[in-house]
């Protein structure tokens, strides 16, 4: 205590003193503030789960269950997260209008986020499962398109085509092209696997890895991209290039063999 | 060119008449030779300024040719290869390319438009029969050829000095052999590297995609994973050559859903591992259904059911996707158990 007492005329003795206060002030805070907005949040979200609960039992319930947890005609969605409630509402393939035929499709989208938040809020608290991704995640910012387009060929692309124009699967199925799908959705639908889509959680398929994937997408499919090879004949590959070949390109050379040939040079007296 | 171009005075009161040999059907010969059809004219043997007029137009393709490939140099030198224009019906595309396939196919059009035109109406079309012969040569003319060989043969005394001939035949039966030798450079035989992988016990499984160990926990139902063997770099010197054989596709079933015993003797805790090379012609093989654990190949959409040892439900690949037998080594990570256990990818001769 001497030695403190000694030493507090010190230079440097009104930068510690400062220091401590500063770091006391902090602590106090961390300690009390926030356990008071968590307060505040939690009464929040709870109105938002009770709003999505009434959603749910309009829109869902008749397939899904009276608590989500599934029926013959919708499969449980307690643990699926709020992702894949964003993903599957948000890009209108739910509610689906059957549950019959090969897969849901795409199509215009039925609630506004403010409830598809609120449905998601609902499912989210009937069992843990991932949450709806931030703008920071699937943004543009930090992206390796380069790395982007190597994930994408290894894990998305015998599937979706290598420029995400989609293409067949078994039985009616298909793989949906991602042009002009928004960027969380696609983020969503890596993370939960919507239908019969294996997903690539982020133990897997880290969320850089995804933001790298979907910078990719921007830059080969999107209203930005140029295409230096022109027409692009839906960007199916060999098949609609050979098609189109065989079709036009040789059929000109026939029409124009054949015109050739038609015309005879000798003069005739009318 | 219709004829209402033409000068009256210039028409020919009548075509020429049929020339040639002329014969007669009658019942000894009732498919006798009827000779050439009358000769027409076209418009450019009868009028000069016709003629003209198609020497010109000739030579107008010829020109234009030649102003395409101009074009096709001085688009290569002056147009910058990131610049991009929009083309009507086509959209956006790269002006170098366009410009360059443009003048090229014109200077190649051209050339031929040209030619043809040229032989259509300025080239004589007078048509000519050319009488066949028979294809052998007179008697004189093979007993002279007879004579000269047996006398070339007697001068290079070939007969008479048998040491000559028989070394000379030693010579040229032995020369073709160095071609044969060389032919041993397509091999050396695959040997037994068809029916092993890389992967052994104790080689963890690597994710593709992050470079790390796998732990059974990363891996969720439904989800879809590619891996390879431990100590397999992109930079290693035979990583084209190994990963062809070692690519692996791991997803993860609930263990009910698995109908087949084995599978699910080589799965931990339902994680199953296939190969991911297709065993019809080797195709890679990751259009995983994960409601129906279907795996469907790209090329000739073979299908394979994961939940029932990889067995083939469509298509034409003969073999299931050989499994690889997984556990979970001391700190956790996932393991393979062993190689495959057959050869993976498509079938060989002697594949058994």
């Amino acid at each position: 205590m001497k030695k403190l007492s000694a030493r507090r005329r010190h230079p440097l003795a009104a930068v510690v003193v400062l220091l401590l206060a500063l770091a006391a002030t902090g602590g106090l805070y961390a300690a009390f503030a926030p356990a008071g907005k968590a307060q505040a949040d939690d009464s929040a979200q709870s109105l938002t789960i009770q709003e999505g609960k009434k959603l749910y039992e309009v829109g869902c319930a008749s397939c899904h269950g009276t608590g989500g947890q599934g029926s013959s005609d919708g499969p449980s969605l307690v643990g699926v997260g709020a992702a894949a409630v964003d993903f599957q509402v948000g890009t209108g393939r739910m509610p689906a209008a059957t549950s019959q035929g090969a897969q849901v499709p795409r199509k215009k989208v039925v609630y506004n986020q403010t409830q598809i938040d609120q449905l998601a809020a609902y499912i989210a608290s009937l069992g843990a499962g991932p949450n709806v991704p931030t703008k920071d995640q699937y943004g543009p910012g930090g992206a390796d398109i380069a790395k982007g387009g190597e994930l994408f060929r290894t894990n998305c692309a015998q599937c979706h085509n290598f420029t995400g124009k989609g293409g067949a699967l078994t039985k009616g199925k298909f793989a949906p092209t991602l042009e002009g799908v928004d960027p969380k959705h696609i983020y969503e639908a890596m993370q939960t696997g919507p239908q019969n889509m294996p997903s690539f959680p982020d133990t897997t398929l880290s969320s850089k890895n995804k933001k790298d994937i979907i910078a990719y997408l921007h830059a080969v499919d999107s209203s930005d991209t140029t295409n230096p090879g022109g027409l692009e004949l839906g960007g199916l590959g060999p098949v609609s290039e050979g098609l189109f070949a065989w079709i036009f390109g040789l059929g000109a050379l026939i029409a124009v063999a054949v015109w050739v040939a038609a015309r005879t040079a000798k003069a005739k007296k009318s | 060119m219709s004829s209402q171009d033409i000068p009256e005075e210039n028409l020919p009161a009548e075509q020429d008449h049929a020339r040639g040999a002329v014969g007669v059907a009658d019942e000894v010969n009732p498919f006798a030779d009827p000779g050439l059809p009358p000769h027409e004219h076209r418009i450019q043997d009868i009028d000069e300024r016709a003629a003209k007029r198609s020497e010109r137009a000739v030579a107008l393709l010829f020109t234009v040719s030649m102003l395409a490939t101009v074009g096709f140099i001085v688009s290569y030198v002056a147009i910058p290869h990131d610049k991009s224009i929009f083309v009507f019906p086509i959209g956006h595309l790269s002006a170098l390319n366009f410009a360059l396939g443009l003048t090229l196919g014109a200077a190649l059009f051209c050339i031929g438009a040209g030619a043809v035109h040229w032989a259509r109406t300025l080239m004589s079309d007078v048509e000519v029969a050319d009488e066949r012969h028979p294809i052998e040569a007179a008697p004189d003319v093979r007993a002279k050829v007879h004579a000269d060989f047996r006398q070339g043969a007697a001068e290079s005394v070939l007969g008479r000095r048998k040491l000559i001939r028989n070394t000379m035949f030693g010579a040229l039966a032995l020369v073709p052999l160095s071609g044969v030798m060389l032919l041993r450079d397509l091999g050396p035989l695959p040997g037994t590297s068809l029916r092993h992988t890389m992967w052994a016990k104790g080689k963890r499984l690597v994710n593709t995609n992050t470079n790390l160990p796998l732990r059974p926990e990363d891996v969720a139902v439904g989800s879809l994973t590619f891996a390879k063997p431990d100590g397999l770099e992109e930079t290693s010197e035979d990583f084209q050559t190994e990963i062809a054989k070692a690519a692996l596709m791991i997803v993860r079933l609930q263990p009910g859903n698995i109908k087949d015993k084995r599978e699910l003797d080589w799965s931990h805790e339902g994680i199953v591992a296939f190969s991911k090379i297709c065993t019809h012609v080797g195709c890679p093989i990751s259009l995983y259904e994960q409601q129906t654990h279907h795996v469907l190949c790209p090329c000739h959409q073979s299908t394979f059911d994961l939940s029932d040892g990889a067995r083939v439900i469509f298509g034409p690949a003969g073999h299931a996707l050989p499994q690889l037998r997984i556990g979970v080594d001391s700190e956790g990570y996932l393991q393979a158990l062993g190689d495959f256990e057959e050869p993976v990818g498509p079938a060989f001769w002697e594949r058994g």
